[in-house]
């Protein structure tokens, strides 16, 4: 649930829940997000490697 | 056949002998999917549950299998945020096993709303006056952080980690991984303590009902406080079964007494603060809402006093008393008593806090109502024990999940055929991952 959902209310239970939720997701995504990046560009750098 | 999957330097069975063992476990598997199927296609009339009991066998199941995959957790706690390194031998599996658990709770859950298919209403339309609804966003996202700390260990296949892009992957992973235990340990928190929250909040249930601090009933710490303490139990009772069914010392002792020491005082502190509470519970909560002690336990086949007395004497203060002693700790059959008895101690709570709450009459007119579960709850809550077989098998074979394994058990010691089948492996080991 977003906050332009309209079941949405901004009260307390919404922020906590909804944001600790949010939050959690937030933090597994970018920490993904950084090792599939970095590991992109560390597998091209070895290719480049290889190649010359 | 697959020998260039298996890890290199241990030995495993052949393929048959591997795949009779998967088939024998699948059997259970299938029998367990048919009577699953059977609820999402015919309804949950397939369960006995009714007016007193709106929770079937498998939610207790289902706190009991998240209870002792708190192993993970507490591991990926110790070991990622307190440093004790001693345990990165056991923390693979311990992920392993956590991972197990808490997809067979997601399995439960999904058997349990009869309709799969309406899962994600949970968090659109979030209910969020329901601690429910908090164990449902920290248990799915918790299975998330777990699937995290389990790729890596996938990606050290041999195969797998011979592709750059999978090997800077996992090896990028494992350097932040602290980040993923906390977030870990604070979803683990919450949705362990918010299922022990659940009982502490039914003012109508004197059994379960407890008072706390703010909106926290003292339920929600003692199940955070259980899970952390029995869980790595679980973690340790595992990995001794699997020695024993590989015939193989797997994990070094350092890494399973310190394991067993932290564990024994948490169980131990668990344990007084449990006696504490119940104490508390009958002689002030129980009395102020018109019950004895005895009201709870008595006029019924099953609920008897006995049930306190194992839970908190026999499951939880002999553990812990064998657990924080060095010899208890050090002695084999000491110690297999001990995570034993923890193990069926915290699964013996939650059967309490689940069922025994339901049982207890609360109205002059009630009286107490036992349950028998249909052979569809049975099944579908045997599903989840062969599945986890059947992933260990499978990861124990094809990935390095015991870091110690080759030096414990080095292969120039064993006869002609293992040695065969190292030649084998290492033949085969030059394979390219596409055509293994």
């Amino acid at each position: 649930m977003f906050p332009f959902n309209f079941e949405w209310i901004w009260d307390m239970g919404h922020a906590v829940f909804m944001g600790g939720l949010w939050y959690a997701l937030t933090i597994l995504g970018i920490g993904m997000t950084y090792c599939i990046i970095k590991a992109a560009i560390d597998a091209s750098k070895e290719n480049g490697e290889h190649h010359h | 056949m697959d020998s260039a999957l298996i890890p290199k330097g241990v030995k495993r069975c052949p393929l048959w002998q591997f795949l009779l063992f998967i088939g024998a476990a699948g059997i259970v598997l299938l029998w367990g999917v048919y009577a699953m199927l059977l609820c999402w296609f015919k309804g949950l009339n397939q369960t006995n549950m009714n007016d007193y009991y709106g929770f079937a066998l498998w939610i207790w199941a289902d706190l009991a299998v998240i209870a002792v995959g708190g192993g993970a957790f507490f591991t990926g706690l110790l070991r990622y945020i307190f440093g004790k390194d001693a345990l990165k031998n056991i923390i693979n599996y311990a992920v392993l096993i956590g991972f197990i658990c808490y997809s067979s709770a997601l399995l439960i859950l999904a058997i349990d709303i009869g309709q799969p298919l309406r899962g994600w209403f949970i968090f659109w339309h979030a209910n969020v006056h329901s601690m429910l609804t908090e164990v449902a966003f920290c248990l799915s996202c918790y299975f998330g952080v777990l699937t995290i700390e389990y790729i890596p260990l996938i990606l050290e296949n041999r195969q797998i980690d011979k592709v750059p892009f999978f090997h800077h992957l996992g090896h990028n992973m494992h350097e932040i991984m602290a980040v993923f235990a906390a977030t870990g340990a604070f979803l683990s928190f919450f949705h362990q303590g918010s299922l022990g929250g659940v009982a502490g909040v039914l003012y109508g249930r004197p059994f379960a009902y407890r008072e706390g601090i703010f909106i926290w009933p003292w339920t929600f710490f003692l199940f955070t406080w259980s899970a952390a303490a029995c869980g790595p139990c679980f973690t340790i009772l595992v990995t001794k079964i699997t020695e024993k069914i590989t015939r193989k010392k797997l994990v070094k002792d350092n890494a399973i007494e310190l394991l067993a020491k932290i564990s024994g005082w948490m169980i131990l502190t668990y344990t007084m603060a449990k006696a504490y509470d119940t104490w508390h519970w009958f002689t002030a909560t129980a009395p102020s809402k018109g019950f004895t002690l005895m009201d709870f336990y008595s006029n019924n086949p099953l609920y008897g006093i006995w049930v306190l007395v194992v839970e908190i004497g026999i499951c939880g203060l002999i553990p812990a008393l064998i657990l924080i002693t060095d010899k208890g700790r050090k002695t084999s059959v000491t110690l297999w008593i001990a995570v034993i008895l923890a193990v069926v101690g915290v699964c013996l709570n939650r059967w309490v806090m689940v069922l025994q709450v339901m049982a207890v009459p609360v109205m002059t007119f009630d009286r107490w109502v036992l349950y028998i579960p249909s052979w569809q709850e049975v099944a579908t809550t045997i599903l989840p024990v062969a599945y986890g077989i059947i992933l260990i098998a499978i990861s124990y074979r094809y990935l390095p999940v015991f870091p110690n394994e080759a030096e414990l058990n080095p292969i120039e010691s064993m006869d002609g055929e293992e040695t065969e089948v190292e030649s084998r492996v290492e033949l085969e080991q030059e394979l390219k991952p596409a055509e293994a």
